[in-house]
Formats: structure tokens, C-alpha cells, sequence
């Protein structure tokens, strides 16, 4: 009961329905939601996406003002075309869309560049939105097209003092683009294009420390030299989603 | 002269009027010539980069005999039922309208080093400066005693994806609860070292779904061992109990003959029978390599292991599965990786960009069952002559359910990304 309650404070427009259906609806929306436990959530997404007050664009857009958003319409992130497409079309964010969204971004709209898999269970995705309803009422930074820093430790600060080589960067490409598409759709295996350097560097460094487990970028990655992440990450922080 | 450099042609861009007094013949040849022989993930991707890159400065002609291509690599999960036939077959539009790529659809047929020109069926020549062989493998039929093209119509091969892949599909379509399978695989070097085993799985992923599942699959290997021998033999075990048997030839004694119309497969201990064979020969480089003197005893073409030029012509440049590649097996992935280091030399010497020490990688990803996907591979570098391996991985057995659908995924994001990477 307590759930319930909470989603008709935090999403009032919801009620009438809610109410009327007895509580037996079992669409998203219609879920008794717990933002508390969507704040928890967020955490799969904060490491791309801020929101709340001061929020800044980072390998994601802020979310900041997102219901009621135009999709792809921030000035200054680079999106994917599929995505400026889908705001073009008419696409805007509604409790309906984000929940769609999120559920299976790469049929949502397809090549768009999130590389998030989805959120299969209608109750934790209730729980997000209710969230980010509330957190995102806030304003953003007035320098939201500044890209938020992203904390890069150990060797790879090293990394990021050399100004990397994009013509170099642009060969060794070569070998990520057999899985990674250069313009940008992640189907199934991440976007990596037009990623901050510091975030790229640091994702690389992951790797090599075994933060992260994919196998086949760690043994790319184990024999990639400083200078050649440096060269990599100039390489493809310079592009743009096509 | 034949061709300019890209300081040369500077030089006379720089002498304005001279270059616009030049004849259009003069003015055309001053563009040096690529041409590609193979338009799969070798050809593909080096006419691509090489037009891509150079941005208009080489001119690229790509020949290939077919005006649509079908990948080898999935075409076993076209077998299994996972993919359609048009998924894994590409068109070359986009390299032609978006990368200026000129497409030959013709077979060349010889290879006039002298005069640095290719024929064709059709006999017309086309002129190169440099000359990329990329014609994957041909099959030695014979080499498979009672085997040939006119059986491979009954006892398809399906190694080359195609018709051929078509033919085995509907083969496979029609075995019935209880009947056999037979497949002879070939002996090492060979087109996709987990392939067989992949198709194995695929052939018995379809039979079981259709409720076959007293159908049986019988694997008659010349080899001892095989690509990720324990991870299939671990899948066959978890989800087709008795439908895959594999023998090597401890078990069989050597393969003597096979018999298409009779369906029979004779070794030196026993005679193997099924409704359908499977019969993959020995391979051997794509004929034309052969033709332009290319190869070498092993029937595979040597190559330089710092830029993929052919050790018998310094004008040639041989990737994918037709070269000898060290430790790289041969695959999409492996010639995909080839072609990327054969199009930066091949633009450095044309238009003096910059060379970059080579880097190779590979990864074979295979379906054993829905969602249970394994990898293997490496990373490579020219090592005393020779391509060698860097660091290399390899699927564990016994992974958690998660990892190997997450395996899946990746191959279908791969998939993509290949595809993309090599038509544009």
C-alpha cells in the first residue's frame, strides 16, 4: 500500500487510472512504483546519463527536463541520427516513451547509439521513471555541453597527458570496427563513437586492470601500447554519430 | 610514368595551367590503379578502405564474379533456422554509389604480371598498379576419393555460401525422425577451423526442434583434434544426447572413399551410411592465385607478414583465406584484419600517406545452442617473418547461462559490425 501511495504523490497524473482499474492493471504505468528503489536503479545508468541539479551531457545527454523533451534536441550532444530522426518524426519524451525506451532501446528506436541492452522488469523500470520524474524537475548546468569529467586513476592519468596521433588513431580503428560500427549504432555490440577521451581512456584502462571482463576487448586491449590508446581515444572523441 | 604519387600530382596541380592543358587520357591515368580480386570479407574491405582513405586519389576497381554476396560466416545459423537466407547475403550498391568502388561482375581469369593487368571472362583486361588477390579457397574435390563437383549436387559441400548452402538447407529440411547425417570434414588448413562443429550443432539444433531427436549426426574427422573441441563436445553432451558422434581417426582408420548417390561413407574399420552427406574436401587457395603463380606447394599463397604483399610479386598483395597467414586461422574476421594492413601500404606507396607497424586480430564466435554462444581468439603481429600470435582467449567450459547468451549477442553485433565494415 505504501508503493501505491507514494506513486500518487509522485505521479499524480496517473491516479484517475489507476484508481478506476482497481489496481489490477499490470501495464508499467500502471505499477505501484517505488522511486526510492529506482534511485537505486539509476546507478546502471549514471555512469553515461546525469540528472539533477547542475547535471551535465557526459557519454549521455542529461536528463534534466527530459518529460515533455523533444528527443535528440539537446544543442551540443552529438546523437545519433536515429535519434534526431525519432525527435524530427515527432518523438517526445512522455512516461510512455522512456518506459519504451528503456525496456528495448535498440527496437525503440533502432541505431540509435545508447549501448544499454534494456530493463526487462516492468516493475523496476515503474520504479526508474518514477524517479526520474522528480529528480529531473531540476535545472541543468548552464554548461551542459561542457562534458562532465570522468575520473580516470592509476596509469591511465598518464594517458591522457599524451596528445594522441588521429592519423594513427585512425588505422588502429581498424581493428575496432569489425565489432564496433563507425557510425555509431550499437546493435548489440557498444557505440564507441564520439565517446569523451577521458571516458574512452579510462574504459580502455578497465581492461587492462580487469574491472571489466569482456574477454575479447582484453586481449585487444593488453597489447595496445599508451601512445596507441592516446591515438584511439583523439581518433574517435573527434567523430560524430552518423 | 603510369602513375603519380601524391607529391608528384601536387606538383602538378601546382603548375595550374599545365594540368588543365593536359589531355582528359593524361589527366585520368595520373590517378594510380587498385584492383580488387574477390569482393568477400577480404576484397570487400580493402577496396573499401583503400577508396575510403585515399578520399578520390586511387582509383578502385573491385571484380568479383557474383553481383551479391553471401556470407560464410552465419550461413550455419541459416542452416539451424536462426537466420533467412537474404540476412546473410549483401549487395556491393553502396560501395559503388557512396565510395566510388567500380564493380566488375565478371570472373578474372588470368593474371598478366608483365603487363600488370587482370583478364576477364568476357576477355577484356583491366590495368593495375597494384593488385589485391582476395579470392578465398577452392575445393580439391578428389581429394576426397569418389568425391567431385557433379556429387557435391548430391552430397553438398556448403563450404563456399551460396547455392550450395541452399541445397543443404533443403537436404537437411527433409531428413526425417531416426535417419543419419554424415559429414566428412577436411584436414587442416582450412576455411573456418570451427565451422563443422558449428554446423553440427546447427544441423542438430533443427533436427531436435522438428522433434528428430532419434536423428543422428555422424562426424567422420580426418584430424585428431579440433577448434574448441571441448566446448562443443560439452554442448552436444547438455543438449543433444546422443545425436552428435564424432570420430577421429583413431576411431575410423582413415577415410577411404565416399559413394554421394549411396550415401556412404567408407573408412579403413567401417562404412558410415545417411539419408544426407555433408562432404567438406581439402582446400586450396582460390584459382586464380594458382593461375598468377601466387602459391606455393601448399596450394596457399606466401606472404610478407609486415604488409600481406605476396612474396612473388612485389606489386601483389594476397589476404583472407587464399594467403598463409602464421598463426591466423582462416577467417571473416582474419581477412577482414588483412585487408585493413594491405590497404595502408598499398596507399602509402601510392599516395605516401602514412605506414603504421601491423596489427592483426581474429575472433570466431559459434552457436551451439539458442543462446549459448563460445569465442575464440587472438591478437597477432609479424614476428620473425612470420604472422604470430600476441595474446590469445578462448570460451571456458562450464559458463554461467548469462555469459554465453551475452557471447550470442555480441557474435549478432559483430555480425553487423563485419557487414557494415566491409559494404560500407
Amino acid at each position: 500500500m505504501l508503493r501505491y501511495f507514494r506513486q500518487i504523490l509522485s505521479r499524480t497524473k496517473w491516479f484517475a487510472t489507476t484508481f478506476a482499474a482497481g489496481l489490477l492493471l499490470c501495464s508499467a504505468q500502471s505499477l505501484a512504483a517505488d522511486a526510492s528503489r529506482g534511485e537505486a536503479l539509476f546507478k546502471a545508468c549514471s555512469q553515461c546519463h546525469e540528472v539533477g541539479a547542475q547535471a551535465k551531457n557526459k557519454v549521455g545527454p542529461h536528463l534534466d527536463g527530459v518529460f515533455g523533451r523533444k528527443a535528440g534536441s539537446i544543442e551540443g550532444f552529438k546523437y545519433s541520427s536515429a535519434m534526431k530522426r525519432a525527435g524530427d518524426g515527432g518523438l517526445v519524451w512522455s512516461v510512455d516513451a522512456i518506459d519504451a525506451y528503456i525496456h528495448k532501446p535498440r527496437t525503440f528506436i533502432k541505431g540509435n547509439r545508447m549501448s544499454y541492452r534494456g530493463m526487462e522488469d516492468d516493475q523496476d523500470r515503474a520504479d526508474l521513471v518514477a524517479w526520474l520524474e522528480q529528480i529531473s524537475l531540476t535545472k541543468p548546468s548552464a554548461n551542459a555541453n561542457v562534458p562532465s569529467t570522468n575520473a580516470v586513476v592509476g596509469f591511465a592519468t598518464a594517458v591522457l597527458e599524451i596528445e594522441g596521433d588521429p592519423d594513427y588513431g585512425a588505422y588502429l580503428s581498424g581493428e575496432c570496427v569489425t565489432c564496433h560500427q563507425i557510425t555509431g549504432k550499437a546493435d548489440g555490440i557498444p557505440s564507441i563513437v564520439g565517446l569523451p577521451r577521458d571516458y574512452f581512456v579510462r574504459s580502455l584502462f578497465e581492461y587492462k586492470t580487469n574491472i571489466r571482463q569482456n574477454e575479447v576487448m582484453k586481449t585487444r586491449v593488453i597489447n595496445l601500447a599508451d601512445e596507441e590508446i592516446a591515438a584511439l581515444a583523439a581518433y574517435f572523441s573527434s567523430l560524430t554519430p552518423q | 610514368m603510369t602513375h603519380f604519387n601524391r607529391r608528384q600530382f601536387g606538383l602538378l596541380l601546382a603548375s595550374g595551367a599545365a594540368t588543365l592543358a593536359l589531355p582528359t587520357y593524361l589527366r585520368a591515368q595520373a590517378k594510380p590503379k587498385v584492383v580488387v580480386i574477390g569482393g568477400g570479407a577480404g576484397g570487400a574491405t580493402a577496396a573499401r578502405y583503400i577508396a575510403k582513405d585515399s578520399k578520390g586519389d586511387i582509383d578502385v576497381t573491385l571484380i568479383d564474379a557474383s553481383d551479391m554476396f553471401t556470407t560464410c560466416f552465419f550461413s550455419n545459423l541459416y542452416l539451424g533456422g536462426y537466420r533467412d537466407f537474404a540476412s546473410i547475403t549483401h549487395g556491393y550498391d553502396r560501395l559503388e554509389s557512396n565510395y566510388g568502388i567500380r564493380k566488375i561482375t565478371d570472373y578474372a581469369t588470368a593474371v598478366d604480371r608483365a603487363t600488370k593487368t587482370v583478364t576477364l571472362a568476357d576477355g577484356s583486361t583491366v590495368p593495375y598498379d597494384r593488385l589485391v588477390v582476395s579470392p578465398g579457397i577452392d575445393l580439391i574435390y578428389d581429394s576426397v576419393e569418389g568425391y567431385s563437383e557433379e556429387a557435391a549436387q548430391i552430397a553438398p559441400h556448403a563450404w563456399k555460401a551460396g547455392p550450395q548452402t541452399q541445397l543443404l538447407k533443403a537436404k537437411l529440411d527433409a531428413v526425417k525422425d531416426g535417419e543419419q547425417i554424415v559429414m566428412v570434414t577436411p584436414p587442416n588448413p582450412f576455411r573456418c577451423p570451427p565451422g563443422p562443429y558449428e554446423r553440427a550443432s546447427m544441423m542438430a539444433h533443427l533436427l531436435k526442434s522438428r522433434g528428430h531427436a532419434n536423428s543422428k549426426i555422424v562426424i567422420i574427422d580426418p584430424k585428431e583434434k579440433f577448434s574448441k573441441q571441448g566446448l562443443f563436445q560439452e554442448g552436444w553432451e547438455k543438449y543433444y544426447p546422443g545425436m552428435i558422434e564424432w570420430y577421429g581417426p583413431d576411431v575410423h582408420g582413415g577415410i577411404k572413399s565416399v559413394d554421394a548417390a549411396a550415401g556412404s561413407v567408407e573408412t579403413d574399420f567401417d562404412t558410415f551410411k545417411g539419408v544426407l552427406l555433408n562432404v567438406i574436401p581439402r582446400q586450396k587457395a582460390g584459382v586464380i592465385a594458382a593461375q598468377a603463380g601466387l602459391t606455393n606447394e601448399t596450394g596457399f599463397c606466401p606472404i610478407e607478414a609486415s604488409t600481406m604483399r605476396s612474396e612473388n610479386d612485389d606489386n601483389i598483395f594476397v589476404i583472407g583465406d587464399a594467403c598463409i597467414a602464421g598463426a591466423m586461422p582462416k577467417s571473416g574476421f582474419s581477412a577482414n584484419s588483412q585487408a585493413k594492413v594491405a590497404a595502408m601500404t598499398i596507399r602509402s606507396e601510392l599516395t605516401d600517406s602514412k605506414a603504421f607497424p601491423a596489427k592483426y586480430s581474429n575472433t570466431c564466435w559459434s552457436l551451439i545452442e539458442t543462446d549459448d554462444g563460445v569465442k575464440v581468439g587472438a591478437q597477432y603481429a609479424p614476428k620473425d617473418g612470420k604472422i604470430a600470435s600476441t595474446s590469445t582467449f578462448i570460451s571456458q567450459t562450464g559458463e554461467d547461462a548469462a555469459v554465453r547468451k551475452s557471447t550470442f549477442e555480441e557474435s549478432e553485433g559483430w555480425y553487423k559490425g563485419i557487414t557494415a565494415d566491409m559494404f560500407g
